[in-house]
Protein backbone atom coordinates (compact mmCIF):
# COMPACT_ATOMS: atom_id res chain seq x y z
CA UNK A 1 0.00 0.00 0.00
CA UNK A 2 2.88 2.26 0.93
CA UNK A 3 4.25 1.48 -2.08
CA UNK A 4 1.03 2.60 -4.35
CA UNK A 5 0.81 5.85 -2.72
CA UNK A 6 4.46 6.88 -2.81
CA UNK A 7 4.22 6.22 -6.95
CA UNK A 8 0.78 8.11 -7.25
CA UNK A 9 2.42 10.72 -4.72
CA UNK A 10 6.04 10.84 -7.42
CA UNK A 11 3.69 11.06 -10.19
CA UNK A 12 2.05 14.06 -8.99
CA UNK A 13 4.87 15.87 -7.75
CA UNK A 14 6.29 15.71 -11.70
CA UNK A 15 2.65 16.70 -12.89
CA UNK A 16 3.55 19.82 -11.01
CA UNK A 17 6.85 20.30 -11.85
CA UNK A 18 6.29 24.34 -12.95
CA UNK A 19 5.50 24.73 -8.74
CA UNK A 20 8.23 22.81 -7.72
CA UNK A 21 8.65 25.52 -5.14
CA UNK A 22 5.55 25.51 -3.71
CA UNK A 23 5.73 24.76 0.31
CA UNK A 24 3.74 22.20 2.01
CA UNK A 25 1.60 22.12 4.56
CA UNK A 26 3.58 20.94 7.25
CA UNK A 27 6.84 23.08 6.05
CA UNK A 28 5.45 26.43 6.91
CA UNK A 29 7.86 28.05 9.27
CA UNK A 30 6.21 30.39 11.25
CA UNK A 31 8.23 33.16 13.05
CA UNK A 32 5.57 34.59 16.11
CA UNK A 33 2.39 33.77 14.16
CA UNK A 34 3.71 35.38 10.69
CA UNK A 35 4.96 33.29 7.30
CA UNK A 36 7.42 35.79 5.39
CA UNK A 37 8.01 33.78 2.40
CA UNK A 38 5.57 33.28 0.19
CA UNK A 39 4.01 29.64 -0.64
CA UNK A 40 4.26 29.62 -4.21
CA UNK A 41 6.88 31.53 -5.11
CA UNK A 42 5.08 33.87 -7.43
CA UNK A 43 2.82 36.50 -6.93
CA UNK A 44 -0.83 36.03 -5.73
CA UNK A 45 -3.57 37.40 -7.93
CA UNK A 46 -5.67 39.69 -6.19
CA UNK A 47 -8.49 39.29 -8.66
CA UNK A 48 -8.62 35.48 -8.09
CA UNK A 49 -8.01 36.18 -4.62
CA UNK A 50 -11.44 38.40 -4.07
CA UNK A 51 -13.14 35.59 -5.69
CA UNK A 52 -11.75 32.84 -3.53
CA UNK A 53 -12.76 34.58 -0.65
CA UNK A 54 -16.81 34.68 -1.27
CA UNK A 55 -16.75 31.15 -2.53
CA UNK A 56 -18.85 29.17 -0.36
CA UNK A 57 -16.56 26.29 -0.92
CA UNK A 58 -13.40 27.90 -1.06
CA UNK A 59 -12.61 30.36 1.52
CA UNK A 60 -15.96 31.26 2.81
CA UNK A 61 -14.25 34.19 4.48
CA UNK A 62 -17.68 36.17 4.18
CA UNK A 63 -19.22 33.80 6.36
CA UNK A 64 -17.36 35.48 9.37
CA UNK A 65 -15.84 38.67 7.88
CA UNK A 66 -18.27 41.49 6.69
CA UNK A 67 -16.36 43.41 3.47
CA UNK A 68 -17.52 46.53 2.39
CA UNK A 69 -15.42 45.89 -1.28
CA UNK A 70 -17.87 42.64 -2.07
CA UNK A 71 -21.17 44.60 -1.46
CA UNK A 72 -22.33 43.00 -4.39
CA UNK A 73 -22.31 39.67 -2.27
CA UNK A 74 -25.97 39.67 -0.02
CA UNK A 75 -24.50 38.04 3.10
CA UNK A 76 -22.13 38.99 5.35
CA UNK A 77 -21.16 37.09 8.71
CA UNK A 78 -19.96 38.87 12.02
CA UNK A 79 -18.17 36.36 13.71
CA UNK A 80 -14.62 37.86 13.17
CA UNK A 81 -14.02 41.85 12.72
CA UNK A 82 -14.63 43.42 9.57
CA UNK A 83 -12.17 43.38 6.66
CA UNK A 84 -12.06 46.57 5.51
CA UNK A 85 -9.01 48.24 5.99
CA UNK A 86 -7.62 45.09 6.80
CA UNK A 87 -4.24 45.57 4.92
CA UNK A 88 -3.82 49.35 7.24
CA UNK A 89 -3.33 46.85 10.39
CA UNK A 90 -1.67 43.95 9.16
CA UNK A 91 1.71 43.59 6.63
CA UNK A 92 1.92 40.82 4.28
CA UNK A 93 3.62 38.60 6.55
CA UNK A 94 1.28 38.98 8.84
CA UNK A 95 -1.89 38.34 6.59
CA UNK A 96 -0.26 34.99 5.12
CA UNK A 97 0.43 33.86 8.86
CA UNK A 98 -2.97 34.56 9.66
CA UNK A 99 -4.58 32.90 6.18
CA UNK A 100 -2.60 29.77 6.15
CA UNK A 101 -2.96 28.97 10.18
CA UNK A 102 -4.90 31.60 12.43
CA UNK A 103 -4.40 29.51 15.18
CA UNK A 104 -0.74 30.40 14.98
CA UNK A 105 -0.94 34.02 15.54
CA UNK A 106 -5.02 33.80 17.28
CA UNK A 107 -4.94 30.91 20.11
CA UNK A 108 -7.77 29.26 19.93
CA UNK A 109 -9.43 30.91 17.60
CA UNK A 110 -12.57 29.59 15.74
CA UNK A 111 -11.39 30.64 12.44
CA UNK A 112 -9.92 27.88 10.59
CA UNK A 113 -6.50 27.34 9.17
CA UNK A 114 -6.77 27.33 5.34
CA UNK A 115 -3.37 25.68 4.73
CA UNK A 116 -2.97 22.90 7.20
CA UNK A 117 -3.64 18.97 6.02
CA UNK A 118 -3.05 16.83 8.97
CA UNK A 119 -4.31 17.53 12.34
CA UNK A 120 -8.06 17.46 12.25
CA UNK A 121 -10.19 14.84 13.68
CA UNK A 122 -12.93 12.80 11.82
CA UNK A 123 -12.72 14.91 8.16
CA UNK A 124 -15.31 13.49 5.33
CA UNK A 125 -13.86 11.30 3.45
CA UNK A 126 -13.62 13.60 0.63
CA UNK A 127 -11.16 16.12 2.80
CA UNK A 128 -9.27 13.90 4.51
CA UNK A 129 -5.26 14.91 4.20
CA UNK A 130 -6.29 18.02 2.23
CA UNK A 131 -5.53 21.83 3.14
CA UNK A 132 -9.28 23.93 2.84
CA UNK A 133 -7.48 26.60 0.41
CA UNK A 134 -3.88 25.74 -2.17
CA UNK A 135 -0.88 27.45 -1.52
CA UNK A 136 -1.65 29.19 -4.78
CA UNK A 137 -5.02 30.24 -3.38
CA UNK A 138 -3.48 31.13 0.11
CA UNK A 139 -1.71 33.66 -1.92
CA UNK A 140 -4.15 35.06 -4.24
CA UNK A 141 -5.96 35.73 -1.03
CA UNK A 142 -3.33 37.59 0.80
CA UNK A 143 -2.59 39.27 -2.56
CA UNK A 144 -6.19 40.93 -2.51
CA UNK A 145 -6.14 41.82 0.99
CA UNK A 146 -3.38 43.74 0.51
CA UNK A 147 -5.64 46.16 -1.53
CA UNK A 148 -8.27 46.42 1.31
CA UNK A 149 -6.82 49.86 2.55
CA UNK A 150 -8.80 52.58 4.15
CA UNK A 151 -5.88 55.23 4.39
CA UNK B 1 -15.06 36.41 28.58
CA UNK B 2 -13.28 37.22 25.12
CA UNK B 3 -14.55 40.47 24.51
CA UNK B 4 -14.43 41.26 20.84
CA UNK B 5 -13.19 44.53 20.49
CA UNK B 6 -15.48 44.81 16.61
CA UNK B 7 -18.51 43.14 17.74
CA UNK B 8 -18.38 46.18 20.83
CA UNK B 9 -17.99 48.65 17.96
CA UNK B 10 -20.80 47.69 15.93
CA UNK B 11 -22.79 47.54 19.25
CA UNK B 12 -21.86 50.90 19.67
CA UNK B 13 -22.57 52.12 16.10
CA UNK B 14 -25.32 50.46 14.53
CA UNK B 15 -27.59 50.20 18.14
CA UNK B 16 -29.53 47.27 18.35
CA UNK B 17 -28.45 45.68 14.93
CA UNK B 18 -25.65 43.48 16.92
CA UNK B 19 -28.00 42.53 19.94
CA UNK B 20 -27.72 38.75 20.49
CA UNK B 21 -31.52 37.51 20.63
CA UNK B 22 -34.39 39.46 19.70
CA UNK B 23 -36.80 40.32 23.08
CA UNK B 24 -40.41 38.49 21.32
CA UNK B 25 -42.39 36.39 23.48
CA UNK B 26 -43.72 33.51 22.15
CA UNK B 27 -47.30 31.98 22.81
CA UNK B 28 -48.72 29.17 21.25
CA UNK B 29 -52.40 29.01 20.50
CA UNK B 30 -52.33 31.54 23.57
CA UNK B 31 -50.20 29.40 26.00
CA UNK B 32 -47.03 31.14 26.85
CA UNK B 33 -43.81 29.50 26.22
CA UNK B 34 -40.45 30.16 28.51
CA UNK B 35 -37.90 31.23 25.36
CA UNK B 36 -35.53 32.84 28.00
CA UNK B 37 -34.04 30.97 31.58
CA UNK B 38 -31.26 31.47 34.04
CA UNK B 39 -28.80 28.93 32.93
CA UNK B 40 -28.67 26.07 35.22
CA UNK B 41 -25.62 25.83 37.31
CA UNK B 42 -24.14 23.48 35.27
CA UNK B 43 -23.45 25.16 31.74
CA UNK B 44 -20.63 27.16 32.85
CA UNK B 45 -20.18 29.32 30.28
CA UNK B 46 -23.41 31.26 29.84
CA UNK B 47 -25.77 32.99 32.32
CA UNK B 48 -28.52 32.82 30.09
CA UNK B 49 -30.02 30.48 28.13
CA UNK B 50 -32.45 31.23 24.97
CA UNK B 51 -34.49 29.12 23.04
CA UNK B 52 -33.68 28.99 18.84
CA UNK B 53 -36.95 30.83 18.12
CA UNK B 54 -35.68 33.87 19.49
CA UNK B 55 -33.03 33.82 16.37
CA UNK B 56 -35.65 33.47 13.75
CA UNK B 57 -36.98 35.94 11.52
CA UNK B 58 -40.04 37.45 12.65
CA UNK B 59 -42.05 35.39 9.47
CA UNK B 60 -40.76 32.26 10.93
CA UNK B 61 -41.47 33.11 14.34
CA UNK B 62 -45.17 33.66 13.57
CA UNK B 63 -45.37 30.60 12.15
CA UNK B 64 -44.54 28.76 15.16
CA UNK B 65 -47.74 31.14 17.16
CA UNK B 66 -50.56 29.15 16.05
CA UNK B 67 -51.40 25.17 15.07
CA UNK B 68 -53.15 25.76 11.92
CA UNK B 69 -50.01 28.36 10.35
CA UNK B 70 -47.74 26.19 11.85
CA UNK B 71 -46.67 23.25 8.89
CA UNK B 72 -45.17 21.03 10.92
CA UNK B 73 -49.10 20.07 12.17
CA UNK B 74 -49.51 18.12 8.70
CA UNK B 75 -46.79 15.14 9.86
CA UNK B 76 -48.13 15.33 13.91
CA UNK B 77 -51.51 14.38 11.73
CA UNK B 78 -50.14 11.31 10.17
CA UNK B 79 -48.35 10.91 13.66
CA UNK B 80 -52.32 10.31 14.78
CA UNK B 81 -52.86 8.27 11.93
CA UNK B 82 -49.65 6.11 12.69
CA UNK B 83 -51.03 5.92 16.19
CA UNK B 84 -54.24 3.84 15.72
CA UNK B 85 -52.77 1.60 12.26
CA UNK B 86 -52.28 -2.09 13.19
CA UNK B 87 -48.84 -3.34 12.31
CA UNK B 88 -47.00 -6.51 12.80
CA UNK B 89 -47.24 -10.12 14.21
CA UNK B 90 -49.19 -8.94 16.97
CA UNK B 91 -52.06 -7.48 15.08
CA UNK B 92 -51.16 -4.39 17.22
CA UNK B 93 -51.43 -0.67 17.04
CA UNK B 94 -49.90 1.90 19.85
CA UNK B 95 -53.48 2.58 20.90
CA UNK B 96 -54.37 -1.34 21.25
CA UNK B 97 -51.80 -0.30 24.90
CA UNK B 98 -51.94 3.33 24.93
CA UNK B 99 -55.46 4.13 24.97
CA UNK B 100 -54.43 8.14 25.13
CA UNK B 101 -51.58 9.65 23.70
CA UNK B 102 -51.85 12.36 25.82
CA UNK B 103 -50.77 9.97 28.87
CA UNK B 104 -47.32 10.64 27.27
CA UNK B 105 -47.69 14.48 28.94
CA UNK B 106 -44.64 14.98 30.28
CA UNK B 107 -42.15 12.40 28.68
CA UNK B 108 -40.48 14.86 26.34
CA UNK B 109 -38.83 16.73 29.22
CA UNK B 110 -37.05 13.66 30.45
CA UNK B 111 -35.25 12.21 27.77
CA UNK B 112 -32.84 11.01 26.92
CA UNK B 113 -32.83 9.09 30.30
CA UNK B 114 -31.17 5.77 31.61
CA UNK B 115 -32.98 2.46 31.46
CA UNK B 116 -30.69 -0.49 32.18
CA UNK B 117 -27.87 0.58 31.97
CA UNK B 118 -27.88 2.00 28.56
CA UNK B 119 -28.84 5.63 27.30
CA UNK B 120 -32.38 5.76 26.02
CA UNK B 121 -33.82 8.20 23.32
CA UNK B 122 -37.99 9.05 22.46
CA UNK B 123 -36.91 6.96 19.09
CA UNK B 124 -35.63 4.35 21.32
CA UNK B 125 -38.80 3.46 23.37
CA UNK B 126 -40.79 3.52 20.40
CA UNK B 127 -38.65 1.02 18.29
CA UNK B 128 -39.05 -0.99 21.65
CA UNK B 129 -42.03 -1.26 20.87
CA UNK B 130 -42.95 -1.59 17.74
CA UNK B 131 -39.96 -5.16 17.78
CA UNK B 132 -41.05 -6.06 21.45
CA UNK B 133 -44.44 -5.51 22.34
CA UNK B 134 -46.06 -5.62 17.97
CA UNK B 135 -43.78 -7.84 16.07
CA UNK B 136 -43.12 -5.21 13.97
CA UNK B 137 -40.03 -3.70 11.99
CA UNK B 138 -38.24 -0.98 13.97
CA UNK B 139 -39.13 2.94 11.94
CA UNK B 140 -35.55 4.52 10.59
CA UNK B 141 -34.09 6.78 13.16
CA UNK B 142 -35.20 10.24 11.12
CA UNK B 143 -38.05 9.78 8.85
CA UNK B 144 -41.31 10.32 7.99
CA UNK B 145 -42.77 7.91 10.34
CA UNK B 146 -40.68 8.25 13.53
CA UNK B 147 -40.30 11.81 13.43
CA UNK B 148 -44.63 12.25 12.94
CA UNK B 149 -44.19 9.93 15.87
CA UNK B 150 -41.98 11.47 18.42
CA UNK B 151 -43.62 14.89 17.45
CA UNK B 152 -46.72 13.34 18.35
CA UNK B 153 -45.75 12.33 21.71
CA UNK B 154 -43.23 15.08 22.46
CA UNK B 155 -46.43 18.14 21.67
CA UNK B 156 -48.33 16.41 24.17
CA UNK B 157 -45.46 18.32 26.65
CA UNK B 158 -45.52 21.16 24.67
CA UNK B 159 -44.98 23.63 27.32
CA UNK B 160 -43.30 22.24 30.04
CA UNK B 161 -39.60 22.78 31.48
CA UNK B 162 -37.13 20.14 29.96
CA UNK B 163 -35.81 18.50 32.74
CA UNK B 164 -33.45 15.56 32.55
CA UNK B 165 -31.41 13.78 35.07
CA UNK B 166 -27.73 13.91 34.60
CA UNK B 167 -26.82 12.77 37.93
CA UNK B 168 -26.56 9.19 39.24
CA UNK B 169 -26.47 6.74 36.55
CA UNK B 170 -26.53 9.18 33.85
CA UNK B 171 -23.55 10.90 34.65
CA UNK B 172 -21.01 9.08 32.56
CA UNK B 173 -23.29 9.66 29.29
CA UNK B 174 -23.24 12.90 30.48
CA UNK B 175 -20.04 13.68 30.83
CA UNK B 176 -19.25 11.84 27.22
CA UNK B 177 -21.89 14.45 25.37
CA UNK B 178 -20.30 17.16 27.30
CA UNK B 179 -16.57 16.46 25.62
CA UNK B 180 -18.51 15.79 22.77
CA UNK B 181 -19.53 19.22 22.96
CA UNK B 182 -16.36 20.84 23.32
CA UNK B 183 -14.19 18.84 21.05
CA UNK B 184 -13.36 20.11 17.69
CA UNK B 185 -13.87 18.09 14.30
CA UNK B 186 -13.54 18.16 10.78
CA UNK B 187 -11.26 20.03 8.17
CA UNK B 188 -12.68 23.12 9.60
CA UNK B 189 -11.66 22.20 13.06
CA UNK B 190 -14.83 23.39 15.12
CA UNK B 191 -16.39 22.04 18.14
CA UNK B 192 -20.22 22.76 18.95
CA UNK B 193 -19.31 25.25 21.39
CA UNK B 194 -17.22 27.63 18.85
CA UNK B 195 -20.87 28.11 17.14
CA UNK B 196 -23.10 27.82 19.85
CA UNK B 197 -21.78 29.02 22.63
CA UNK B 198 -19.03 31.48 21.76
CA UNK B 199 -20.63 32.95 18.96
CA UNK B 200 -24.75 32.66 19.34
CA UNK B 201 -26.66 36.32 18.37
CA UNK B 202 -23.76 36.42 15.22
CA UNK B 203 -24.56 36.20 12.05
CA UNK B 204 -22.22 33.63 10.32
CA UNK B 205 -23.14 34.32 6.44
CA UNK B 206 -27.16 34.06 6.40
CA UNK B 207 -27.79 32.19 9.31
CA UNK B 208 -28.44 33.65 12.53
CA UNK B 209 -26.67 31.69 15.53
CA UNK B 210 -28.76 30.24 17.80
CA UNK B 211 -27.79 28.49 21.20
CA UNK B 212 -28.15 25.23 18.97
CA UNK B 213 -30.98 24.29 21.48
CA UNK B 214 -33.24 21.12 21.23
CA UNK B 215 -36.49 22.20 23.05
CA UNK B 216 -38.21 22.18 19.55
CA UNK B 217 -37.57 18.61 18.29
CA UNK B 218 -38.53 17.44 15.66
CA UNK B 219 -38.38 20.37 13.49
CA UNK B 220 -40.37 21.59 10.83
CA UNK B 221 -37.37 23.23 8.50
CA UNK B 222 -38.82 25.82 5.93
CA UNK B 223 -35.24 24.69 4.17
CA UNK B 224 -36.46 20.87 3.68
CA UNK B 225 -39.97 21.13 4.37
CA UNK B 226 -40.65 17.99 6.41
CA UNK B 227 -39.78 17.43 10.15
CA UNK B 228 -36.11 17.29 11.40
CA UNK B 229 -34.45 14.55 13.71
CA UNK B 230 -32.40 15.76 16.58
CA UNK B 231 -29.33 13.55 15.57
CA UNK B 232 -29.92 14.69 11.88
CA UNK B 233 -29.68 18.32 12.66
CA UNK B 234 -26.40 17.05 13.91
CA UNK B 235 -25.56 15.46 11.49
CA UNK B 236 -25.72 18.34 9.24
CA UNK B 237 -23.81 20.79 11.51
CA UNK B 238 -21.24 17.90 11.59
CA UNK B 239 -21.28 17.68 8.05
CA UNK B 240 -20.96 21.25 7.65
CA UNK B 241 -17.77 21.85 9.56
CA UNK B 242 -16.46 18.82 6.98
CA UNK B 243 -16.17 16.15 9.69
CA UNK B 244 -17.76 12.63 9.30
CA UNK B 245 -21.20 12.42 11.99
CA UNK B 246 -21.36 9.96 14.14
CA UNK B 247 -24.24 7.65 13.63
CA UNK B 248 -27.82 8.60 14.27
CA UNK B 249 -28.60 6.50 17.19
CA UNK B 250 -25.93 5.77 17.82
CA UNK B 251 -23.82 6.20 21.70
CA UNK B 252 -22.09 9.65 20.55
CA UNK B 253 -25.02 11.42 19.46
CA UNK B 254 -27.22 9.53 22.35
CA UNK B 255 -24.84 11.19 25.21
CA UNK B 256 -24.69 14.91 23.01
CA UNK B 257 -28.15 14.70 23.45
CA UNK B 258 -28.40 14.21 26.80
CA UNK B 259 -25.63 17.04 27.52
CA UNK B 260 -28.04 19.32 25.01
CA UNK B 261 -31.47 18.48 26.44
CA UNK B 262 -29.84 19.71 30.06
CA UNK B 263 -28.49 22.87 28.27
CA UNK B 264 -31.81 23.80 27.54
CA UNK B 265 -32.96 22.99 31.36
CA UNK B 266 -36.26 25.12 32.02
CA UNK B 267 -37.05 26.14 28.78
CA UNK B 268 -40.31 24.73 27.40
CA UNK B 269 -40.58 22.15 25.05
CA UNK B 270 -42.11 23.72 21.31
CA UNK B 271 -42.34 20.43 19.75
CA UNK B 272 -42.75 20.63 16.75
CA UNK B 273 -41.09 23.99 16.33
CA UNK B 274 -40.34 25.78 13.32
CA UNK B 275 -37.06 26.87 12.46
CA UNK B 276 -35.39 27.75 8.55
C1 LIG C 1 -15.52 30.63 11.22
C2 LIG C 1 -15.28 32.04 11.15
C3 LIG C 1 -14.11 32.56 10.30
C4 LIG C 1 -13.84 32.27 8.99
C5 LIG C 1 -14.55 31.29 8.05
C6 LIG C 1 -12.73 33.12 8.63
N1 LIG C 1 -12.36 33.89 9.71
FE1 LIG C 1 -10.88 35.29 9.73
N2 LIG C 1 -11.21 35.61 11.72
C7 LIG C 1 -12.21 35.03 12.46
C8 LIG C 1 -12.13 35.53 13.82
C9 LIG C 1 -13.07 35.15 14.97
C10 LIG C 1 -11.04 36.42 13.85
C11 LIG C 1 -10.51 37.20 15.05
C12 LIG C 1 -9.36 36.46 15.65
C13 LIG C 1 -9.73 35.83 16.96
O1 LIG C 1 -10.23 34.72 16.97
O2 LIG C 1 -9.54 36.47 18.00
C14 LIG C 1 -10.50 36.46 12.51
C15 LIG C 1 -9.43 37.27 12.13
C16 LIG C 1 -9.01 37.44 10.84
C17 LIG C 1 -8.03 38.42 10.41
C18 LIG C 1 -7.38 39.46 11.28
C19 LIG C 1 -8.29 40.66 11.17
C20 LIG C 1 -8.04 41.82 12.06
O3 LIG C 1 -8.36 42.92 11.65
O4 LIG C 1 -7.54 41.62 13.17
C21 LIG C 1 -7.89 38.27 9.06
C22 LIG C 1 -7.00 39.05 8.14
C23 LIG C 1 -8.79 37.20 8.65
N3 LIG C 1 -9.45 36.73 9.76
C24 LIG C 1 -8.91 36.77 7.35
C25 LIG C 1 -9.73 35.71 6.95
C26 LIG C 1 -9.77 35.19 5.61
C27 LIG C 1 -8.98 35.73 4.46
C28 LIG C 1 -10.64 34.16 5.63
C29 LIG C 1 -11.00 33.22 4.48
C30 LIG C 1 -9.88 32.61 3.77
C31 LIG C 1 -11.18 34.06 6.98
N4 LIG C 1 -10.60 35.01 7.74
C32 LIG C 1 -12.14 33.15 7.38
C33 LIG C 1 -13.15 34.14 12.01
C34 LIG C 1 -13.19 33.57 10.75
C1 LIG D 1 -48.54 -4.55 23.33
C2 LIG D 1 -48.70 -3.31 24.01
C3 LIG D 1 -47.97 -2.11 23.43
C4 LIG D 1 -47.99 -1.63 22.16
C5 LIG D 1 -48.71 -2.19 20.96
C6 LIG D 1 -47.18 -0.44 22.17
N1 LIG D 1 -46.69 -0.21 23.41
FE1 LIG D 1 -45.58 1.34 23.98
N2 LIG D 1 -45.38 0.52 25.81
C7 LIG D 1 -46.00 -0.61 26.25
C8 LIG D 1 -45.58 -0.90 27.61
C9 LIG D 1 -46.05 -2.08 28.44
C10 LIG D 1 -44.68 0.11 27.95
C11 LIG D 1 -43.94 0.27 29.24
C12 LIG D 1 -44.93 0.88 30.16
C13 LIG D 1 -44.33 1.81 31.10
O1 LIG D 1 -43.18 1.64 31.44
O2 LIG D 1 -45.05 2.75 31.46
C14 LIG D 1 -44.59 0.99 26.80
C15 LIG D 1 -43.85 2.13 26.79
C16 LIG D 1 -43.86 3.08 25.76
C17 LIG D 1 -43.20 4.36 25.80
C18 LIG D 1 -42.40 4.92 26.98
C19 LIG D 1 -43.39 5.52 27.94
C20 LIG D 1 -42.76 6.02 29.22
O3 LIG D 1 -43.40 6.84 29.87
O4 LIG D 1 -41.67 5.60 29.57
C21 LIG D 1 -43.46 4.98 24.61
C22 LIG D 1 -43.00 6.36 24.19
C23 LIG D 1 -44.25 4.07 23.84
N3 LIG D 1 -44.48 2.95 24.56
C24 LIG D 1 -44.72 4.35 22.56
C25 LIG D 1 -45.39 3.42 21.79
C26 LIG D 1 -45.72 3.65 20.40
C27 LIG D 1 -45.43 4.95 19.63
C28 LIG D 1 -46.32 2.52 19.96
C29 LIG D 1 -46.77 2.22 18.55
C30 LIG D 1 -45.75 2.36 17.51
C31 LIG D 1 -46.38 1.60 21.10
N4 LIG D 1 -45.80 2.18 22.18
C32 LIG D 1 -46.95 0.37 21.05
C33 LIG D 1 -46.89 -1.36 25.54
C34 LIG D 1 -47.14 -1.22 24.20
C1 LIG E 1 -19.95 26.52 11.96
C2 LIG E 1 -20.89 26.77 13.02
C3 LIG E 1 -21.62 25.59 13.62
C4 LIG E 1 -21.08 24.54 14.31
C5 LIG E 1 -19.61 24.26 14.58
C6 LIG E 1 -22.20 23.76 14.78
N1 LIG E 1 -23.37 24.31 14.37
FE1 LIG E 1 -25.24 23.77 14.94
N2 LIG E 1 -26.04 25.21 13.79
C7 LIG E 1 -25.33 26.13 13.05
C8 LIG E 1 -26.23 27.00 12.35
C9 LIG E 1 -25.84 28.14 11.42
C10 LIG E 1 -27.54 26.58 12.70
C11 LIG E 1 -28.87 27.20 12.25
C12 LIG E 1 -29.10 28.48 13.02
C13 LIG E 1 -29.10 28.26 14.49
O1 LIG E 1 -30.11 27.82 15.07
O2 LIG E 1 -28.02 28.46 15.12
C14 LIG E 1 -27.37 25.47 13.64
C15 LIG E 1 -28.44 24.82 14.26
C16 LIG E 1 -28.29 23.85 15.22
C17 LIG E 1 -29.39 23.27 15.99
C18 LIG E 1 -30.87 23.60 15.83
C19 LIG E 1 -31.31 24.65 16.82
C20 LIG E 1 -32.80 24.89 16.81
O3 LIG E 1 -33.24 25.83 17.49
O4 LIG E 1 -33.54 24.18 16.13
C21 LIG E 1 -28.83 22.35 16.83
C22 LIG E 1 -29.57 21.47 17.81
C23 LIG E 1 -27.40 22.35 16.59
N3 LIG E 1 -27.11 23.28 15.63
C24 LIG E 1 -26.50 21.53 17.23
C25 LIG E 1 -25.13 21.49 16.95
C26 LIG E 1 -24.22 20.53 17.52
C27 LIG E 1 -24.60 19.43 18.48
C28 LIG E 1 -22.98 20.82 17.04
C29 LIG E 1 -21.68 20.07 17.27
C30 LIG E 1 -21.67 18.71 16.79
C31 LIG E 1 -23.12 21.97 16.17
N4 LIG E 1 -24.44 22.34 16.12
C32 LIG E 1 -22.07 22.61 15.52
C33 LIG E 1 -23.96 26.25 13.00
C34 LIG E 1 -23.06 25.43 13.65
Amino acid sequence: MKYVLGGAFAVAMTASAAFAEEIKPTAVSFVDGTVEQSLTGQAGDPAEGRKVFANRKQGNCLACHTNADLAEESFHGEVGPPMDGVADRWNEAELRGIVTNSKMMFEGTIMPAFYVDKGYERPLEDFAGKSILTAQQVEDVVAYLLTLKEQ
Amino acid sequence: MNLKPWIAVLVAGVAGAASAQDSNTLSIDGEPMVTEVAAPAHVENLDTIYSGWRFRSAETQALETDDFDNPAFVFVDQGIDLFDKVDGTENKACSSCHENVEDFAGLRTQLPRVQDGELVTMENLINDCRTERMGAEPWKWSKGPMTAMTALIGLQSRGMPMNVTIDGEAAPFWEQGKELYYTRVGQLDMSCSNCHEDNYGVMIRADHLSQGQINGFPTYRLKNAKLNSIHGRFKGCMKNIRATPFAEGGDEFKALELYLASRGEGLSVETPSVRN
